[in-house]
C-alpha cells in the first residue's frame, strides 16, 4: 500500500508527579500519495506530536505508522520535515545547506549539482546560493529549508508551523511557493498551521483536532487549494464558500479554546 | 599624602582630558548611532571612544614619568624632587656643665644612583666642631655630630636646639633645610625635603625599564635571553593548553552525548572545576618536580576542565531542530556529529578556550614563580630578591602584553572561524 497510514495512535506519558498525560488517542487517517493535508487545533491538541511521531522523533504508546508498507521506527530520508525555524546549518552557505541530503548519502557534486541550482532558482535563491544563512531575511531562510528539504527527494514533506514565524506578506508569499512546489513535485505534505486562513487556503484536506484528549474532531475536503495553484491567492478568497468554511472553522476552534478556558477556571 | 596627589592628577586629567575633547573634536559622520537621542541605559549606543583610551595610555606613563623624574617627561610636570646638593645646619650643645656652643653641620646630599663620598670640612673652634656629612637624596641620617666635639654624649652633652630653634628627645623641629629628630640616644636625625618623587629603587622611570628590557633582550638574564623566557612561558603554555583541548574536547562530547559518561566524570568535573589551579602547584611540584613535565600537566589540569565544560555546554546547545533536520535528511549519527553537532559547539569552544588559556597564563607565571629554571614569572621572581625593580616592572608589562596578545588572537580566530556566532 503506497501512501502514509497513521493506524490507532495513542500517545500517554508519564509526569514525575504521578498523572500522565493523555497527548493523542486513538488517532486513525491515511494519506494518498500527493496529497497535501494541514492540520489545525487549539494549542495543546497534540498536532505536534502527531507531527514527531510520522517523522519518528517519538515512538507511539499505542499503533503505528505505515509508510509505503513498512513501520516508521525512526527518522528516515523519505520523510522530510521543516520547521518552524532554527533548524538550517549556519556554518554552511546556502548551496551547502540544500545539499546536505545528497552529500550525506554521498552523492557527488555532479550527481547532485543541477538539481540543487534548480531547486535555488524554483525557490527564488539563484543568486544567494553563497551567501551565509545569517545573511538572509526570515523568508529566504525559510525558503533554504523548503529547498533542502525538497533537495533530498522525499516522498513526505512534514511541516511544523513553517510559516508562523513570517510577517504577513512574507507569508501569503511563501504559500503561493508551498502551493507551486506541491504541485510541481507531486510530494506528499502534512502541513501544521496556527492560521484558519493558510489551512483552509493550503489544505486539499484539512483536519481540525481537539485537544485533552488529542484526537481528530473533523476532517474537510476543500476545493480551495487546486483553485490557488498558479493562481492568485486573495482571488481565492473571494470564492465560493471560501468565508463559510473559515467562518465554521473558526467558530470551531473559539468553542474549544472557550472550554478548555472554563475547564481552566474550574479547577480554580 | 603621594597617592592622595596622583590620585587628584589622574582625576584632573580624566576630566580635563574629557572637556578638551569635546570641546576640539566635533563628530563630523552624521551614522545612525549619532542621530540617537536616547543614548543613557542604550548599551548599544556606547562605543569605547579611542581618544580616551590613547589619553588614558600616556596618562599612565606620564604620571608614571612624572613621579620618577623620567626624561621622557618634560621638566616642568616633574614632580618636585627630593632636595640634591649641599646644605648646612647649626646645633646648640649644652654640657653638663651648662655650657653651651654652636657648630655647623654640612651636608652633601647626592642624588638617586651617585656614589655617596664623605668629605672634610674645617672643624672650627670651640666645644662642639663643625661636622661633614654625605646621604643619598630621599633617606634620612643619623648624625653623630659629637664624634669631633670636646664634650660627647658620654660625658651627659646634649643638642638643645638646631638653628636656634629648642629641641628636645621626642620632639621635631622643621627647618629649610629639612626635618630634625633626636634619636634616643641623643644623636641627630636629619631628612632633607623628599619631594613626592618615587626612588628607583620603588620605582624605576619607563626609560630605565626599556633600556634594562634592551639589555635583557640582548644579553639575558640569568642564563637564558628574554625571548627566551618568555619563549619558555608561551611553550608551557600552548603544551598544555594542546593537551588539555585534546582531551577535554572529547570528554565534554562524551559528556554531552552519553548519560554514562555524564554520570561518570561529572562528579570529577564538579569537584575539580572549582579548585584553582594554583592550589594544585604543591602536588605537582611533589609529583613531577619543578621541570617541564610538572608544569605542563599542571596547565593541562588547569585547560582541561573549562574545555570539557565548553564542549559539553556546545553539545547542550545545539537547537533540537537541527539534530532532527539532519536526521530527517538521512544524516548518520557519525554525520550528526561531524557536521551539525561539531560546527555548532564551536562558538562555545572558543570561549571556553579564550578563558582557558587566560587562566593558564597566569597559572603558567604562577608556576614560575614559585619553582623554575627559566619563564617570564622566574625572572620576575628572582629580580624582586634583588630588589631589580625595573625588571619587575618590565616582566610584568610584557606578561600583560602578552596575555592581551593571545586574547586578540584567539578573537581574530573566532571571527573568522565562527563566522555565524551571536548571529543565529
Amino acid at each position: 500500500m503506497t501512501g502514509l497510514s497513521i493506524e490507532n495512535i495513542s500517545m500517554r506519558f508519564d509526569l514525575p508527579n504521578g498523572t500522565s498525560v493523555q497527548a493523542l488517542k486513538d488517532v486513525s487517517l491515511h494519506l494518498n500519495e500527493g496529497e497535501l493535508m494541514s492540520v489545525l487545533g487549539p494549542s495543546g491538541c497534540g498536532k505536534t506530536t502527531l507531527l514527531n511521531i510520522v517523522a519518528g522523533f517519538l515512538a507511539p504508546t499505542e499503533g503505528q505508522v505505515v509508510m509505503n508498507g513498512h513501520t516508521v521506527t525512526g527518522p528516515d530520508a523519505e520523510r522530510g520535515m521543516v520547521f518552524q525555524q532554527g533548524a538550517l546549518f549556519e556554518w554552511m552557505n546556502v548551496r551547502e545547506n540544500v545539499s546536505f541530503g545528497p552529500r550525506m548519502k554521498g552523492q557527488k557534486e555532479a550527481e547532485w549539482g543541477d538539481n540543487v541550482d534548480h531547486l535555488l532558482d524554483v525557490t527564488g535563491l539563484g543568486d544567494f546560493k553563497d551567501k551565509a544563512i545569517y545573511e538572509l531575511s526570515g523568508g529566504m531562510q525559510q525558503r533554504v529549508a523548503l529547498a533542502r528539504c525538497l533537495a533530498n527527494d522525499p516522498d513526505v514533506i512534514l511541516m511544523d508551523e513553517p510559516l508562523g514565524a513570517l510577517d504577513a506578506l512574507t507569508r501569503e508569499k511563501m504559500q503561493g511557493l508551498v502551493l507551486k512546489l506541491w504541485k510541481e513535485t507531486g510530494k506528499t505534505i502534512i502541513l501544521i498551521t496556527h492560521s484558519v486562513e493558510e489551512a483552509i487556503l493550503l489544505g486539499e484536506r484539512l483536519l481540525v483536532m481537539a485537544p485533552r484528549p488529542g484526537r481528530i474532531h473533523k476532517e474537510y475536503r476543500l476545493p480551495f487549494a487546486d483553485m490557488g495553484v498558479g493562481g492568485d491567492l486573495r482571488a481565492v478568497k473571494h470564492a465560493d464558500g471560501y468565508a463559510e468554511t473559515r467562518e465554521e472553522i473558526l467558530e470551531m476552534i473559539w468553542n474549544m479554546e472557550e472550554e478548555i478556558m472554563g475547564r481552566m477556571e474550574e479547577q480554580k | 599624602m603621594i597617592g592622595f596627589a596622583i590620585l587628584l592628577v589622574y582625576i584632573a586629567i580624566f576630566a580635563g582630558s574629557f572637556l578638551i575633547v569635546r570641546f576640539l573634536v566635533k563628530k563630523a559622520t552624521r551614522d545612525f548611532t549619532s542621530l540617537k537621542t536616547v543614548t543613557f541605559g542604550d548599551e548599544s549606543a556606547v562605543t569605547s571612544n579611542r581618544t580616551a583610551s590613547v589619553v588614558s595610555v600616556l596618562t599612565i606613563f606620564l604620571i608614571w614619568g612624572s613621579f620618577t623624574g623620567s626624561a621622557w617627561v618634560p621638566g616642568f610636570l616633574h614632580a618636585p624632587g627630593p632636595f640634591v646638593g649641599e646644605t648646612s645646619f647649626t646645633y646648640t650643645l649644652e654640657t653638663a656643665d651648662g655650657e653651651r656652643d654652636d657648630a655647623t653641620v654640612f651636608v652633601r646630599v647626592v642624588d638617586f644612583g651617585e656614589e655617596v663620598e664623605k668629605f672634610e670640612v674645617d672643624p672650627g673652634e670651640g666645644i662642639a666642631r663643625n661636622d661633614a656629612v654625605a646621604m643619598p637624596a630621599s633617606r634620612s641620617t643619623t648624625i653623630l655630630f659629637d664624634k669631633n666635639d670636646e664634650a660627647t654624649r658620654k660625658d651627659g652633652a646634649r643638642v638643645v636646639a638646631i638653628d636656634g630653634t629648642p629641641i628636645a628627645p621626642g620632639d621635631e623641629v622643621k627647618t629649610d633645610a629639612g626635618r630634625f629628630t633626636l634619636t634616643d640616644k641623643g644623636a641627630i636625625s636629619f631628612a632633607p625635603p623628599a619631594g613626592l618623587q618615587m626612588e628607583p629603587i620603588w620605582l624605576p622611570p619607563p626609560e630605565a625599564v626599556v633600556a634594562r628590557m634592551v639589555e635583557i633582550a640582548s644579553e639575558g638574564y640569568r642564563d637564558s635571553t628574554l625571548w627566551q623566557h618568555l619563549g619558555y612561558s608561551l611553550f608551557r603554555v600552548i603544551a598544555g593548553f594542546f593537551f588539555g583541548a585534546l582531551l577535554g574536547i572529547p570528554l565534554g562530547y562524551a559528556m554531552g552525548l552519553s548519560n554514562w559518561f555524564r554520570g561518570w566524570f561529572e562528579p570529577i568535573v564538579e569537584f575539580m572545576r572549582p579548585v584553582p589551579p594554583l592550589a594544585l602547584i604543591p602536588l605537582v611540584i611533589i609529583w613531577f618536580g619543578i621541570g617541564e613535565t610538572g608544569k605542563i600537566i599542571l596547565l593541562f589540569l588547569a585547560s582541561l576542565w573549562i574545555m570539557a565544560i565548553a564542549a559539553r555546554a556546545g553539545v547542550s546547545g545545539v537547537n533540537i531542530s537541527k539534530v532532527h533536520a539532519a536526521y530527517s535528511l538521512g544524516a548518520s549519527k557519525l554525520q550528526i556529529m561531524r557536521y551539525v553537532i561539531m560546527p555548532n559547539s564551536l562558538p562555545e569552544i572558543f570561549t571556553g578556550a579564550r578563558v582557558a588559556m587566560g587562566v593558564c597564563w597566569g597559572t603558567v607565571v604562577a608556576a614560575e614563580l614559585v619553582a623554575a629554571s627559566e619563564g617570564a614569572g622566574m625572572m620576575i621572581m628572582v629580580a624582586s630578591k634583588f630588589q631589580l625593580t625595573d625588571i619587575v616592572l618590565m616582566g610584568i608589562i610584557l606578561i600583560g602584553v602578552i596575555g592581551f596578545g593571545i586574547d586578540i588572537l584567539m578573537r581574530k580566530a573566532e571571527n573568522y572561524l565562527v563566522p555565524w556566532k551571536g548571529r543565529s
